[in-house]
């Protein structure tokens, strides 16, 4: 058996009598790239928000590198090196794209006394260097507020890298992004993962993106998990394709 | 730090220094405005930096008078005994009893202050925006309450201090000093602060505090710390005060909350929030605005002062340094590149 990063077993889910997550397991692998997939409404989110601490489940257990963490709050799992990025982009919209950068740096890793320092010149190059690597490096002294939604989204997965997690979880991130950009990001989401060896798992409504990006694949509907596999598997499974043609 | 910049800093060093002599009739005026600046300016360091609007700090400054205070006297005498003897004689000390009675327990208030923060800010950081800043006035009401039924530091009647031992003139400039020399500490160590990764993982918190909380920052142990050196140094003025005052007492002078305690949070607002300058100019003019009004508008000086705030909090939201921002801001080194800030809308 493989190196298991994130272990969702049995989870379970509900708001008021909205049944959002019924029964579901799954596991991300270290290293690899991992996707998720299913109709609006599937469970999708609710699923990603439970595995960061975002609203305690109703039951099951989440590991994250073998440990328990469906009982900690978000910063306590964010500690651990596994990050989000938010489907409504999140970043600090008065400050520009190096300052957001720069806040970004990896707290967890640092004691008080470190983060009473001003920030070093490898800091600046780092940040320059990822906002090179996500194509922003023109705007860095933008307003980030003013910037694209395209383009926020960009500078917040720059922000994820600039905290250096150790497994990322990117809420669709090609959505509102210009398509011609596409391609661009999904090298770029594959480079991360190569390069800065970083687990992802990634939310995608986005087909053709989710089949060239994972390696493994699973499918949501209704709150159930319906299918998991390869790329071609899932793409000729008939319950996927009924889930999604509402035959489900 | 560019050459303009050194001329400026020089320049109001200098008035700091000359002004208790140039002008001999404001000394306790002026000692006044360095505790307006104090107190604008640590309290922007949650209510600006932070997004943290305490209405409690006054606690602070309360809490440090009476730590001072109780330090000092109980260097020498026992307080219990000093305070029920209220008047009655033993109140006697040497100069070298009061002067370092004087260090020490302003030190201890400050010290005292920063504990009480990091308590305080552990059952209170969990409420938001309009919730914390009543919660921390209630802090303040209550240990005002509290103080003035404790009959150990002298309840209601409050505590004397012994008076400054010399000539009285020399005692007023003693602690406009010893204000500038805090009002200057605070403020390089708040120009320092807001360089450092801390500083801006505090505007973090300020912005967005659940984004920080996702990008792992220490989002609680960040705010206590930052309560706890403002509570610090309100500590430290609130201990100088005492000894200034001589005479002071809980609900009117210690625990002053519709006082200083909402005075420090005008000046912070008209001056401009979670800006270096900003509390310090906002401080400045908000002194100038109080002393003018109650020597000249005498019977009206509370409308005027609410009208200064209704203004301030209607139509001047951003205040001086906001103002100067919105319109100057090549002022502040805020480059617009226009061609990519068109190419992007």
């Amino acid at each position: 058996m493989s190196d298991v990063i994130i272990d969702v077993q049995g989870v379970s889910k509900s708001f008021g009598g909205v049944k959002a997550n019924t029964n579901v397991s799954m596991q991300v692998e270290r290293g690899g790239i991992t996707g998720l997939i299913g109709p609006n409404g599937s469970g999708k989110t609710t699923l990603f928000n439970s595995i960061v601490g975002y609203h305690p489940i109703d039951g099951g257990s989440i590991k994250f590198e073998g440990q328990e963490i469906s009982k900690l709050p978000v910063q306590k799992i964010a500690r651990l090196g596994l990050l989000r990025t938010f489907q409504q982009t999140r970043i600090y919209g008065a400050m520009n794209g190096v300052e957001n950068m720069l806040i970004s740096l990896p707290h967890r890793k640092m004691s008080l006394l470190d983060a009473l320092k001003k920030n070093t010149r490898e800091d600046y190059e780092r940040a320059d260097q990822l906002l090179e690597f996500v194509g922003l490096y023109e705007k860095r002294f933008l307003k980030s507020g003013d910037l694209s939604f395209g383009q926020q989204k960009l500078l917040e997965f720059a922000m994820a890298l600039m905290n250096e997690p150790t497994c990322l979880l990117l809420d669709e991130p090609t959505a509102g992004i210009n398509p011609t950009l596409i391609n661009g990001l999904i090298d770029r989401l594959k480079r991360a993962n190569e390069e800065f060896g970083i687990t992802l798992f990634v939310i995608e409504h986005n087909m053709r993106v989710i089949m060239n990006l994972a390696e493994s694949i699973y499918c949501l509907a209704h709150g159930e998990m319906l299918a998991q596999g390869t790329p071609d598997e899932i793409q000729n499974d008939q319950k996927v394709i009924d889930a999604y043609l509402g035959a489900h | 730090m560019g050459n303009n910049k050194i001329i400026l800093y020089a320049a109001i060093l200098a008035i700091t220094v000359i002004a208790p002599f140039v002008f001999p009739a404001f000394g306790t005026q002026l000692a006044t405005l360095w505790l307006m600046i104090i107190v604008a300016l640590t309290w922007d360091m949650t209510g600006g930096q932070m997004g943290y609007n305490s209405l409690g700090n006054i606690f602070f400054y309360g809490t440090g008078m009476y730590v001072a205070a109780a330090v000092t006297i109980g260097m020498v005498y026992d307080v219990g005994e000093y305070t029920s003897a209220h008047g009655g004689g033993i109140t006697s000390f040497t100069d070298q009893q009061y002067f370092t009675g004087m260090f020490v327990g302003i030190l201890a208030a400050g010290v005292f202050c920063s504990v009480c923060a990091v308590v305080i800010g552990y059952l209170t950081f969990g409420l938001r925006g309009p919730y914390f800043a009543i919660g921390t006035l209630g802090v303040a009401i209550a240990a005002g309450e509290l103080v003035s039924n404790w009959d150990w530091i002298g309840g209601g009647q409050g505590i004397a201090l012994p008076v400054y031992p010399g000539d009285l003139d020399e005692g007023k400039v003693f602690f406009y000093f010893l204000f500038a020399l805090t009002g200057v500490a605070v403020f390089l160590f708040c120009r320092w602060l807001y360089q450092t990764r801390f500083g801006a993982a505090i505007n973090a918190i300020r912005d967005d505090e659940e984004k920080a909380d996702a990008m792992g920052i220490h989002t609680l142990r960040y705010k206590l710390v930052t309560w706890s050196m403002a509570a610090f140094f309100v500590g430290i003025a609130g201990g100088i005060s005492a000894f200034q005052l001589i005479h002071f007492e809980p609900l009117e002078t210690a625990y002053q909350t519709i006082n200083l305690g909402i005075f420090m949070v005008v000046c912070v607002l008209l001056g401009g929030k979670g800006t270096l300058w900003g509390p310090v100019i906002g401080a400045s003019l908000f002194h100038v605005f109080k002393e003018v009004t109650w020597n000249y508008f005498l019977g009206w000086q509370w409308v005027a002062l609410g009208a200064l705030i209704v203004v301030t909090v209607v139509y001047f939201k951003d205040g001086v340094m906001g103002y100067l921002l919105h319109t100057k801001p090549e002022w502040f080194g805020v480059k617009i590149d226009q061609k990519a800030s068109e190419e992007t809308s």
